[in-house]
C-alpha cells in the first residue's frame, strides 16, 4: 500500500475520530453490559484493506491515542491494535479477504483475543482486586456486537480510505488472451 | 523483490511491538510526576473540547439507542400510529434527556443540601464527557477541571452517593476514577453496626463492591448501609469525608480460615449510567501537601 500525503491526512483524522467517537459516544451506549469495540474493527479494516504495514501502523497509532486520551497505561493498547492490524493485513495477504464475511468474523475473533490480551496483560501488570467471571461474558458480548457492527464500520473504512487502499482489494480480472477481430 | 517486502514488514512490526513495550516499561515504571503521565494530562486537555463536542453532539443519538433498547419489546398494533411514533420518537428522546438530566441534577440538590453532605466542603457540577472502554480500567473523563477549582485526589459523588475520585487533572478536564476500578480502595464503615473495612472493587461487576477486612465477629446485617469513614490520624487524613453513602450490604461471606469477612454490598450510584457528577472541592485546593489514605 502506498498512501498519498491527502492518505496519511484522511488516515490521521479516521485514528483521532475513531477514538473520540469511541470514548466519548460509543463506550456509553452499552448492551447487554457490553459495547462495540470500534477501535479494534477500525484497525482490522485498515489492515484487511491496507495490508500488514498499514494495519499495524494505524492501530499503533489508535492504541497510542486511545492510551493517552484516557490517561492509563502507555503501550498496552498499541501494542495489542498493532497486533490486529497486523495479522487482518496477513489474512489479506494470505486468503481472499473480499468475502463478505470476512469483516464479520474477523472482528469476533479480534475483539475476543484483543478482550483476552488485554485481561493477560492486566494480570501481568497486577490486578489489586478480585476478578469477576462477568468479565468473560462481557467481552463474549463485545465481541458479538462488535462482530454485528463489522460490516458498516468496514464499509465506512473503504469509503474514506478509498483513494489510496481500494485498487488493491477489487477482485483481479483474468487477462484476456484470445482476442480476435470480427469480419 | 518479495524478500525486501517481507524484511520491511518484519522491521515495521518489530518496531511498533518494541516501542509499545519501551512505552510500557517505561509508563509503569515511572512515578505519576513523571514525564510521560505529563504529556498524557497534556493531551487529555487536548482531547477534552473534542471529547465534549462529540459527547455533546451525539448525545441524542444516545439516547434515542437508549430508547429503541427499552422500547424494543414494545408491540405496535395500530398501523395508522406508527407515522405518528415516528415522529414522537425523536421529541420523546430529547424529553427524556432532559428528564434524565433533571433527575439527576434534583438528586444532586439534595445531596448537597443533605446533612450527608461533607462540612468544610464546597461542590462543582461536571458533566461526563468520556468513559474508558474496557473493564479493567474504570474510568470516566469530566469536563471540568482545575480552572474551575477540581484537583487531583477530590472525592466525586453523584445524587446517589460515593462515585470516585478526581486522579488527574488538566485545566479544563479531569480524569475520574471510579470505586469500580481495581486500584480502588475506600475506607468505609458499616452503619448502624459500626463494622470497618476497606471497599474495592470486583473487577467487571459495577455493581458488586467488597468491603474487606471486615473484623470476624462483627454483625453486618444484610440491607445496612455503608458509608465513608473518613479517618484521620495524626498526620495522615482518608481523602474521603465522613459519612457519604457508598451502598448497601447485600451478603456476607465467611470462612472459618479467614481472620477477616468479606461484605458484599451494592453501590447506590450506578455507576454505568453516569452523566452528571459533583467533585468536592476544599477551599485550600487540593490535598496534595497531605498525606492520605483511602
Amino acid at each position: 500500500m502506498t498512501a498519498s500525503f491527502t492518505g496519511v491526512l484522511r488516515i490521521a483524522a479516521l485514528v483521532l475520530l475513531t477514538v473520540v467517537l469511541e470514548i466519548a459516544v460509543v463506550t456509553q451506549i452499552t448492551i447487554f453490559g457490553a459495547n462495540v469495540d470500534l477501535l479494534v474493527l477500525v484497525t482490522l479494516s485498515v489492515g484487511l484493506l491496507g495490508g500488514p504495514i498499514a494495519g499495524a501502523v494505524v492501530g499503533f497509532s489508535i492504541g497510542l491515542v486511545a492510551d493517552m486520551a484516557l490517561v492509563q497505561t502507555l503501550g498496552v493498547t498499541s501494542l495489542l491494535l498493532t497486533g490486529v492490524g497486523y495479522l487482518g493485513g496477513r489474512y489479506r495477504e494470505l486468503r481472499d479477504a473480499t468475502h463478505k464475511l470476512v469483516p464479520v468474523l474477523g472482528g469476533f475473533v479480534a475483539a475476543l483475543c484483543f478482550s483476552a490480551c488485554f485481561a493477560v496483560i492486566q494480570f501481568l501488570l497486577g490486578v489489586d482486586s478480585t476478578v469477576s467471571w462477568l468479565v468473560a461474558r462481557d467481552a463474549l458480548v463485545g465481541a458479538i456486537l462488535t462482530a454485528l457492527f463489522a460490516p458498516p464500520v468496514f464499509a465506512v473504512v473503504r469509503w474514506v480510505l478509498r483513494p489510496d487502499l481500494i485498487e488493491e482489494m477489487r477482485p483481479r480480472r483474468r487477462p484476456i488472451t484470445n482476442l480476435r477481430l470480427s469480419p | 523483490m518479495y524478500k525486501k517486502s517481507v524484511r520491511r514488514r518484519r522491521a515495521v512490526l518489530a518496531v511498533l511491538v518494541g516501542l509499545s513495550i519501551a512505552l510500557l516499561t517505561a509508563y509503569f515504571g515511572e512515578s505519576a510526576s513523571g514525564g510521560l503521565h505529563a504529556i498524557q494530562r497534556g493531551f487529555l486537555e487536548a482531547m477534552a473540547p473534542l471529547q465534549e463536542g462529540a459527547s455533546r453532539a451525539l448525545k441524542p443519538a444516545r439516547d434515542l439507542t437508549g430508547w429503541v433498547g427499552d422500547a424494543f419489546d414494545a408491540k405496535s398494533e395500530n398501523k395508522d400510529l406508527k407515522n405518528e411514533v415516528e415522529r414522537l420518537r425523536s421529541e420523546l428522546a430529547a424529553a427524556q434527556t432532559g428528564t434524565r438530566d433533571d433527575e439527576q441534577l434534583r438528586a444532586l440538590v439534595g445531596f448537597n443540601r443533605s446533612p450527608t453532605f461533607p462540612d468544610g466542603y464546597d461542590h462543582v457540577g461536571a458533566r461526563v464527557i468520556g468513559r474508558s472502554p474496557t473493564v479493567w480500567y474504570s474510568t470516566i473523563t469530566i469536563d471540568k477541571g482545575s480552572d474551575q477549582g477540581v484537583h487531583a485526589e477530590q472525592p466525586v459523588v453523584n445524587g446517589d452517593g460515593l462515585v470516585g475520585k478526581v486522579s488527574d487533572v488538566s485545566s479544563d478536564a479531569a480524569r475520574v476514577t471510579l470505586i469500580t476500578d481495581h486500584t480502588s480502595g475506600v475506607s468505609a464503615q458499616v452503619v448502624p453496626d459500626g463494622a470497618n473495612g476497606l471497599v474495592k472493587a470486583t473487577v467487571g461487576n459495577p455493581s458488586d463492591l467488597i468491603l474487606d477486612f471486615v473484623q470476624k465477629g462483627r454483625s453486618v446485617n444484610k440491607g445496612a448501609t455503608v458509608v465513608t469513614s473518613g479517618w484521620r490520624a495524626a498526620r495522615i487524613e482518608s481523602l474521603f469525608p465522613r459519612g457519604i453513602p457508598i451502598g448497601s450490604v447485600t451478603r456476607v461471606d465467611s470462612q472459618e480460615r479467614e481472620l477477616y469477612q468479606r461484605v458484599h454490598l451494592r453501590p447506590y450510584a450506578d455507576l454505568r449510567q453516569l452523566d452528571i457528577v459533583e467533585v468536592l472541592t476544599t477551599a485550600s485546593g487540593g490535598r496534595t501537601n497531605a498525606q492520605v489514605g483511602p
